[in-house]
């Protein structure tokens, strides 16, 4: 096990190395002078621009650019931020738990709604409820999220206003303790509630999928033949091969939760890491931008890697190999 | 039953019309391009005709008008010209690298394959959507650097269909009868084997399109669309500070690009149950 997690973890470097590379070469050939982002519209004087450019190591050779800002990422080094002057890392940082908060909970509500639903329409092919499931997840395919959240602001913050519709917290009504979870709790209704109704489809879909599968496999007819009862055999023999799918494209899909966290992010201005996206691409801040693709490739890494050691975990046939 | 002999093109189409659902869905798609092909006819107003601001739906504007007075049906019609131009040819640009990776590491094996997949299986775990913002903020947002940028983000999956195919291909008869007879690589990889490796190729090509779609409008919303061209997600963005006064201006753009991305999906949907009868599920 601990070969099979150093070798995953090896498997990481070219991958992180090659998001280091396009960043690099995508600004160098973008037009303009790598000097010129970082001033911004500020405007500088010759000296100081001949100055930056001598400090960046612009005059030396693109290689040797390369390795030094490689160097620089790999101590943690994502540089400054045009428009707050602070380092990259702090800011995302300091955004991160919202965004990951937000992640977690929807989640939990599409894996197990997801699960759930799923086993119930793999048991009735065809019935009515297996049937509103697919038009469901036909629905989901082709929403735009941001749109989806939308709607949701008009049905239930405008039309309805029974809940809040933007940021995380009520800032004027300056709660504390307890009532201060329950006001996020408040929030959160609506951006997890739009995430999951997006995701859930997909969860569904392949546990359905892969539980038809399983179900006409010839143990799970044993496991029948022996008389076990209906939900023994569903849940302890078939949904444990069925969930396998599951957890590798839920892990190959992590890369399209986050765009999907930060498009609704956007729209509930909800203050993670989507938020500051946004803010970052209207500012032009290019260092936070670049700063923010690494992070995230380093984070859809570690997701798949996650996955990877819980499908281990799940079918002992990979871990002994 | 389809009869036996009915050419192959037939066979598909009979095999398609079957399904209630694909049948709607390329109805919806064939009005999508009509609508893109004739917009100028079929839009009651310009772009640029600006009136009074937030009209309401119903009267001389049939769907309201937005902050700027402009109509919001006559931009939602130009705006599937930009939804159209960016599916297509993102698709084009993403099966042109797709296919030509994808038959080298099929057909020569070996390292080159090794090579070849290693890199694409870089690009698949990338987040894209953020180089894709990176992209275009840097070089500028032009419809054709979102075409581009899509294009390069989602060639992974058409190259690994056709490696796929390209595998099990290379090894048929008429293969080697073809190479017995002197053909070249590039003539049997061109002639031969990817006319026979089309089909899952084609099926994922007319998903490609809805997807590109959604992410040309998703990359609008956050505010990188093109500031020249009419777009869908354009309108969404806009539409974000305005939700307390015009419902209409979120609604129904939104409402385009959501039945626009099902006929898409239920048409492929049924291409690929018509293309592939056997693996029918």
């Amino acid at each position: 096990m601990t070969l099979y997690l150093l070798q995953r973890l090896l498997y990481l470097v070219p991958l992180l190395l090659g998001a280091v590379t396009i960043v690099f070469v995508l600004v160098h050939m973008a037009p303009g002078n790598p000097v010129d982002y970082i001033i911004g519209e500020s405007g500088a004087d010759k000296e100081m621009i001949a100055r930056l450019t001598a400090d960046m190591g612009l005059d030396r050779p693109l290689y040797i650019q390369l390795l030094r800002y490689l160097g620089q990422v790999a101590t943690g080094n994502l540089g400054y931020s045009f428009v707050s002057n602070m380092p990259v890392l702090e800011l995302i940082l300091d955004r991160l738990p919202a965004t990951l908060l937000l992640m977690a909970s929807q989640l939990v509500f599409s894996i197990s709604l997801g699960v759930g639903l799923g086993v119930l329409s793999a048991r009735r092919p065809n019935s009515l409820l297996d049937n509103s499931i697919t038009v469901f997840s036909l629905a989901s395919f082709a929403v735009p999220v941001f749109w989806l959240g939308q709607l949701l602001i008009l049905g239930f913050g405008y039309y309805l206003d029974w809940l809040p519709i933007q940021g995380m917290v009520d800032l004027r009504a300056g709660y504390t303790g307890f009532d201060l979870v329950l006001d996020v709790a408040r929030h959160m209704v609506l951006p997890v509630l739009t995430l999951t109704l997006y995701n859930l489809a997909l969860i569904l879909r392949l546990t359905r999928g892969s539980m038809l599968e399983v179900v006409g496999q010839e143990y799970v007819k044993v496991a029948r033949a022996k008389g076990l009862s209906e939900n023994t055999v569903m849940i302890k023999h078939a949904l444990r091969n069925a969930l396998l799918p599951v957890v590798t494209v839920v892990g190959l899909e992590f890369r399209a939760l986050i765009a999907g966290a930060v498009l609704t992010e956007t729209v509930f201005a909800w203050p993670g890491l989507g938020r500051l996206t946004f803010d970052a691409i209207h500012a032009r801040d290019y260092p936070l931008l670049m700063g923010m693709f690494i992070f995230i490739s380093v984070l859809v890494a570690v997701g798949n890697l996650v996955t990877d050691l819980l499908y281990a975990l799940l079918d002992p046939r990979i871990r002994y190999r | 039953m389809i009869p036996a002999r009915a050419k192959p093109s037939r066979q598909v189409w009979m095999r398609f019309r079957r399904k209630k659902t694909a049948v709607f869905g390329l109805a919806g798609a064939a009005a999508f391009v009509i609508v893109a092909l004739f917009a100028p006819l079929l839009a009651p107003y310009g772009t640029m005709d600006l009136g009074t601001s937030f009209q309401p739906p119903g009267g001389e504007h049939l769907l309201g008008t937005d902050s700027l007075g402009s109509d919001v049906l006559s931009n939602m019609i130009y705006g599937t010209r930009t939804s159209l131009i960016v599916g297509l040819c993102a698709v084009v640009t993403s099966n042109i690298i797709g296919l030509t990776i994808g038959s080298l590491a099929g057909y020569f094996g070996g390292r080159t394959d090794n090579v070849l997949m290693r890199i694409t299986e870089m690009f698949q775990i990338l987040p894209q959507f953020f180089l894709a913002i990176i992209v275009v903020a840097l070089f500028g947002s032009s419809i054709w650097n979102i075409v581009f940028v899509i294009g390069i983000l989602t060639w992974p999956v058409t190259a690994r269909l056709l490696r796929a195919e390209f595998l099990s291909l290379r090894k048929r008869e008429f293969v080697d009868a073809a190479r017995a007879l002197g053909m070249s690589d590039f003539d049997l990889i061109v002639r031969e084997i990817l006319p026979n490796a089309l089909p899952p190729i084609i099926v994922n090509a007319s998903l490609q399109i809805s997807g590109a779609i959604l992410l040309e409008a998703s990359l609008s919303f956050l505010g990188l669309g093109d500031p020249d061209a009419m777009s869908w997600g354009v309108m969404l963005h806009n539409a974000q500070e305005y939700f307390n006064r015009a419902w209409w201006m979120a609604a129904f753009p939104g409402m385009a690009l959501f039945v626009t991305t099902l006929a898409l999906n239920l048409t492929g949907d049924g291409l690929n149950d018509a293309l592939n009868p056997r693996l029918r599920t």
